[in-house]
């Protein structure tokens, strides 16, 4: 029997396969680009897909320096591949260029930089520094009276990171209810599980304890994502910092959970393994949407 | 004799000329930057009044943030206000700004090319009594390496408060070294400042070809004590203010090097990576000539009076003095 399907879930569903997409070609840049990350940024899609494709984010590709735009500040720039696939996706540049990734010449460095390419508002790699720079634009947009929202998206690694509470601090004291915060919580970084190599626990008590509100929502699913992102615009005189928790790797058997797949790329088994199964998840969404 | 077109202190030499710092300079420099151009912002990180930057802070108090103890933070955030079209002016000690947070200059400044104004203070042995641990010997080093910065390095007041109005405009971000210590005024409101470009504020009796004496910041005026004192011995040097470390002014500095016998640099800094290896680095590979370095040699302070550390560490105009005529008779 055919489900009845309202406007929100038809929307949902599409969203869930334009994720499916970002999927494949983060999965086909990297297997091109024979280095990069693959894990983090196969989690993170839901978040960058519901900020830019779920109604909640200002921006206009055609006029990338439009004073009014919010800001996307990518302070885990090693998820450039997602980033770049979803810029392609919002028509900053065209798709073509993703199979350029990390070659020499391409304006899609290794790790995003700034004036290469428009849509990227900051050169990030380095983690830790995303968030005093999303700070630091918080600030001067107050100044100058634009009410446009800045989105910091981090990972959970960086949160080891000194001056990402520095940053905290200052953003509460100055109360940037402009700023939003996306934390990737897939609990892996370089050398293992975060809770091993250093103990985050409690993370949202922490941001709490440091004046943020803060939301918690599974990362992968949107409706969730899209709605925690509306209430952080609408919250007054506290910057809000929304978890979300979600499975490094995902969408790929073999990959998800294992940290082993931070820092790695697929061979052309292992993406043609890993682009079977997203297939296959396409497959599924398709047939509920039936 | 001082450089008359200058128009330099010409009470320099006096017992009553005039004392000031640099700090004073910048500070009053950043009042009037903040009037001449509304996007200028100024963060500090829990020295404000040690940088003078009270007087902007009182004066544009919605364009001023204090960041905390926190100057990685405030390189980020000033990166982000210029995101946004400010231009930040970013104080704290040099120790700690570009010391402690140097791989945020290098990555959300340089390398993002948001256009900021790091301000160093407390640079050389002239903190005195805080001792090693505060007085910064390796900030040149530290910034001059980086793309896409200037750095400066003021001999007095004014040239510290012309700095910064021009560094407004100067088109990449910029690193301004300031002295903690007072000194002699040695140049005047007319005096000419341009960033890039250095100044022969001694001028040899012609014809010339002795020692020219490239000095920086705060020794400048040693530098020409030394050169008066030795005319009166009629030992006779040239001394150039290198203020603009980077970008060097190759032609002022291959000029010299050609008329002279040999460029001694002198500085307030580590001997390494410092402003005589700039003037080495490009002497050596365009005109090879003689070089001494006076600087700090390979050590860190240590807690004393400023004109009694710069005697001990041999970067008084007394020592230089010395060194100048043991060079004259043994090197040339």
């Amino acid at each position: 029997m055919k489900q009845k399907r309202n406007k929100q879930a038809e929307r949902i569903a599409s969203l869930e396969e334009l994720s499916l997409k970002i999927r494949q070609e983060i999965i086909q840049m990297l297997l091109e680009a024979k280095s990069g990350h693959c894990a983090g940024p196969l989690g993170a899609v839901e978040q960058y897909v519901a900020l830019y494709f779920g109604g909640i984010l200002k921006y206009d590709a055609k006029n990338p320096d439009w004073p009014e735009r919010d800001r996307v500040v990518v302070s885990n720039g090693h998820y450039a591949p997602l980033l770049y696939a979803i810029l392609a996706e919002a028509g900053y540049f065209p798709r073509d260029e993703l199979k350029n990734l990390r070659k020499l010449g391409s304006p899609l460095q290794g790790h995003p930089y700034r004036l290469g390419l428009k849509g990227v508002e900051t050169s990030s790699g380095p983690v830790g520094e995303g968030l005093s720079q999303a700070v630091g634009m918080a600030l001067g947009l107050k100044l100058d009276k634009i009410k446009s929202q800045v989105y910091c998206l981090m990972g959970d690694g960086e949160q080891d990171c000194g001056s990402t509470w520095e940053a905290a601090m200052l953003a509460a004291k100055y109360q940037l209810d402009n700023l939003t915060v996306l934390i990737d919580r897939n609990n892996i970084q370089i050398d293992g599980f975060t809770e091993k190599v250093l103990p985050l626990e409690p993370l949202k008590e922490k941001y709490e304890a440091f004046g943020w509100k803060v939301l918690e929502v599974d990362g992968h699913n949107l409706e969730e994502i899209i709605s925690a992102l509306l209430k952080a615009k609408s919250l007054f005189a506290k910057p809000v910092a929304i978890i979300c928790h979600t499975i490094p790797g995902k969408g790929i058997d073999f990959m998800e959970w294992e940290y082993q797949w931070h820092g790695k790329v697929p061979n052309s088994r292992e993406a043609e393994e890993a682009l079977r199964q997203l297939r296959s998840l396409k497959g599924k969404i398709q047939s509920e949407l039936d | 004799m001082l450089n008359p077109e200058l128009k330099l202190n010409s009470g320099l030499f006096s017992e009553k000329a005039e004392i000031k710092s640099m700090r004073d300079g910048f500070g009053e420099g950043l009042v009037l930057a903040g009037e001449l151009n509304h996007q200028v912002v100024a963060l500090c990180a829990d020295v404000t009044e040690s940088l003078r930057m009270n007087l902007f802070r009182d004066r544009f108090p919605e364009r001023f943030f204090e960041l905390g103890v926190a100057e990685q933070n405030m390189i980020g955030v000033a990166s982000g206000l210029a995101a946004t079209g400010k231009i930040p002016v970013v104080g704290s000690y040099a120790v700690f700004s570009p010391g402690r947070n140097w791989e945020q200059i290098r990555t959300t400044i340089c390398y993002n090319q948001q256009k900021v104004i790091l301000v160093g203070s407390h640079g050389g042995l002239n903190v005195g009594p805080d001792g090693g641990s505060h007085q910064a010997l390796e900030d040149l080093a530290l910034t001059r390496v980086l793309p896409q910065l200037a750095v400066i390095s003021p001999c007095d007041y004014w040239e510290a408060r012309k700095a910064l109005l021009e560094a407004l405009t100067y088109p990449t971000s910029v690193y301004l070294r300031l002295a903690r210590a007072t000194g002699p005024v040695i140049t005047s409101p007319e005096t000419p400042f341009q960033i890039g470009k250095a100044q022969v504020f001694w001028l040899p009796e012609e014809p010339f070809s002795g020692i020219t004496v490239v000095a920086t910041g705060f020794l400048v005026f040693e530098a020409l004590k030394a050169a008066q004192e030795l005319a009166q011995e009629k030992i006779n040097i040239a001394v150039i203010n290198n203020s603009t470390i980077k970008p060097l002014d190759q032609t002022l500095i291959l000029a010299w090097a050609q008329k002279s016998k040999l460029i001694l640099t002198l500085e307030e800094h580590q001997k390494f990576g410092g402003m005589g290896s700039t003037v080495s680095e490009f002497l050596s590979a365009t005109y090879p000539v003689p070089m001494h370095f006076l600087g700090v040699a390979d050590t860190f302070g240590e807690s004393g009076e400023a004109q009694e550390l710069i005697k001990k560490y041999g970067l008084s105009k007394d020592s230089l003095k010395e060194v100048i005529k043991t060079l004259l008779i043994e090197k040339l």
